[in-house]
């Protein structure tokens, strides 16, 4: 099918075609797992209110949360580790930003530049054990998960005798780096499309749906950002070969300690803007914030076609992982199927987007 | 491909049939969006409450809530509920800053919402139409009336979370209801500190006639720092809270009472409150308590049998 000019039968220089390539790419399968539980839920959850613009940016907000850590959690796997502190991480960094802001009244500004400067930190200690140490980066992670729940835990206790930090809400809006993670953007063309009768409003005019959660931008922009890392850079190639063989890296001189490190940096730092994102917009924090994500991080970077044992995945797949696990999540609550069973659906339905995921994935990659 | 697609219609076809049936019978719906967890003790009682509520009125009731205590997940269920236009909803308050913009929102859409459980502070500010709970201070109040009512004029309320607003409101209420000399014992979770720490106490002050706990895990080791004493059955122990080991005393007479919230109704009386509402218009006002309910040793027994039937 390919035409070649050079090298006649050399495979090396074959000129795919489009469709070919696409085809090959890990995240093929989680697109079409994506499509199949949409498909899905337009058949059963029709005229529930699922796909009205209030319940479809809700299940893309839970989505693009889920999606900032997986695309991390992703990049991580491809550079052959595990990050299992992610979820305590999520808490920790809510603390982090609420302490100093409510109790001794630091600007917003500072307590998320704080943050930021913690989340690297950990990172880079949670990097260094593991490559320093060699131990599997699940065991070290596994520690961390941990510590950093007990910090938060003992830390709020100790400073606020409480539990729960409130009161960021007044402090978000008159700052110019918090508008960055809270709230809402698009509020005027929400409110366009609701004047227009396109989205249902509220009796007060005001639309259900009444901006785009910025979860949603950081989703995106994290996505592209990775996906370009990956494909397009120098660094993306160092990746890859540190999962894929660590030793053949080592000797082409990809310096692997420093981009498994970084690596580690950037999973802690993706937890933090999923805590701002979360923490800011609702206005408390809370030491309980974040619990499980970790797992939740893995799963969708596995639906979307990343290997356990690294080398291999890319990010949007992670990012229709997290697709798949947002829709399902909340596609069946408009199903109405009693809670009592709700996680054997939820099992079920993920087993089958990643059953059908792995069929197009063999299909795609039998047929070079 | 074709196992697979079998498996796929399957699973639809499971959900299908489930969907189709929640759709029939009566078109009112109501959901309830709680922080609790059908797996924890507590809240399974409460959601016993909703189902038997759904069907001694007849209508379609959804139970959710976040798999974790979550409270950003639980926004995004009220968010999602809202997007389904349901007839009404129930919500529990416990982080009024993560979930009133939802809440709020939902009010400002037309669906009348009841809250239950936590929220009697802010329910009012939401807009939220009735709560159905137990107030922690008036809770109070009624155990110290009580414990007054059995001859008791000073006593110790024993406090194992100092800081905690809701624990630190029930020893006022107490202490008010008694009427009399009401001493916060500060304590921490540790049972031998606070066995010893009440065994301390009745050494510098035996003349103190009751005891209050806040919860099981604190009446548990005051009745063996009583027992210890040989004071058991002279000197009056009440507790927040049941447990099962708390029940065993009231029914053998070694605890005076336990306070109960009652949390079957919290999960019964909204879906009550919103189907007679969605029909005809009708809606009680402000706080409807729960509690505090007394399990005494003439009920115990009784209370031990709805127990196991995930009544109380």
């Amino acid at each position: 099918m390919a035409t070649t000019t050079v090298g006649q039968g050399d495979e090396r220089l074959k000129q795919a075609s489009m469709l070919r390539r696409l085809m090959g790419r890990p995240e093929l399968g989680a697109v079409g797992g994506a499509i199949l539980v949409l498909i899905f839920f337009a058949i059963v959850a029709r005229g529930t209110g699922l796909f009205s613009a209030m319940g479809i940016l809700n299940f893309l907000e839970v989505s693009a949360q889920l999606g900032i850590i997986a695309v991390a959690a992703a990049m991580l796997m491809i550079g052959g580790e595990f990050d299992l502190s992610v979820g305590s991480m999520i808490g920790f960094a809510g603390i982090v930003i609420a302490i100093p802001a409510v109790e001794w009244g630091w600007p917003l500004w500072l307590t998320i530049l704080l943050a930021f400067a913690v989340a690297l930190a950990v990172g880079w200690i949670n990097g260094t054990i593991v490559v320093r140490t060699g131990l599997p980066s699940f065991i070290v992670t596994l520690g961390g998960l941990f510590i950093l729940r007990g910090l938060t835990i003992g830390l709020t206790r100790l400073i606020t005798g409480r539990t729960q930090i409130p009161g960021l809400r007044p402090l978000v809006e008159n700052d110019w780096l918090a508008g960055l993670f809270a709230g809402k953007v698009g509020y005027g063309f929400m409110q366009w499309l609701g004047d227009l009768g396109i989205i249902a409003t509220r009796p007060d005019g005001v639309p259900l749906a009444s901006g785009i959660s910025m979860s949603i931008i950081w989703w995106l922009v994290i996505t592209v950002v990775a996906t370009w890392v990956l494909l397009r850079t120098r660094l993306g190639n160092w990746i890859f070969a540190c999962g894929g063989d660590p030793n053949a890296a080592r000797n082409v001189g990809v310096p692997v300690a420093r981009v498994k490190i970084g690596l580690f940096m950037f999973t802690a730092v993706a937890a933090t803007i999923f805590a701002l994102v979360q923490t800011l917009s609702v206005g408390s924090a809370d030491v309980l914030r974040g619990q499980l994500k970790e797992f939740e991080a893995i799963i969708a970077a596995v639906i979307g076609g990343c290997l356990l044992t690294g080398g291999y995945g890319s990010a949007v797949g992670a990012t229709f992982g997290a697709l798949i696990f947002g829709t399902v999540q909340m596609g069946i609550f408009y199903t109405g199927v009693n809670t009592d069973w709700f996680k054997v659906f939820l099992g079920v339905m993920m087993l089958i987007a990643v059953l059908f995921n792995n069929y197009v994935r063999r299909k795609a990659t039998e047929g070079r | 491909m074709r196992s697979i697609a079998k498996l796929a219609a399957v699973g639809l076809l499971a959900t299908g049939v489930l969907g189709s049936a929640a759709m029939a019978g009566e078109d009112i719906r109501i959901v309830v969006v709680s922080h609790g967890q059908a797996s924890d003790p507590f809240w399974s009682v409460v959601k016993n409450g909703v189902d038997s509520a759904q069907k001694d009125m007849g209508v379609n009731v959804e139970y959710r809530a976040p798999e974790t205590f979550d409270m950003v997940k639980m926004s995004q269920l009220i968010d999602a509920a809202v997007a389904s236009a349901p007839d009404g909803l129930v919500v529990s308050i416990p982080d009024a800053d993560a979930l009133g913009p939802s809440i709020s929102n939902a009010v400002k859409a037309g669906i009348p919402v009841v809250s239950m459980n936590s929220g009697s502070d802010v329910y009012e500010k939401l807009g939220v139409r009735v709560h159905v709970g137990q107030t922690e201070f008036e809770a109070g109040l009624g155990g110290g009336k009580r414990m007054a009512a059995a001859g008791v004029k000073k006593a110790i309320c024993v406090n194992q979370e100092v800081g905690n607003v809701a624990l630190d409101l029930r020893c006022e209420g107490f202490a008010q209801g008694l009427g009399g000399d009401v001493k916060v014992l500060a304590v921490s979770m540790d049972p031998t500190e606070i066995a010893n720490a009440i065994k301390a106490h009745f050494a510098a002050a035996p003349d103190t006639e009751g005891v209050l706990t806040l919860g099981p895990s604190a009446a548990e080791p005051a009745m063996q720092a009583l027992e210890d004493l040989g004071l058991l059955g002279s000197v009056k122990l009440a507790t927040f809270d049941l447990s099962p080991a708390v029940l065993t005393a009231l029914e053998a007479g070694k605890m005076l009472f336990a306070i109960d919230q009652q949390q079957y109704l919290q999960g019964y009386l909204p879906v009550v409150f919103l189907t007679l509402n969605a029909k005809y218009g009708l809606m009680p006002a402000g706080v409807v308590m729960t509690g505090p309910g007394f399990v005494t040793p003439e009920n115990a027994a009784q209370v031990i049998e709805l127990s196991k039937q995930g009544i109380r």
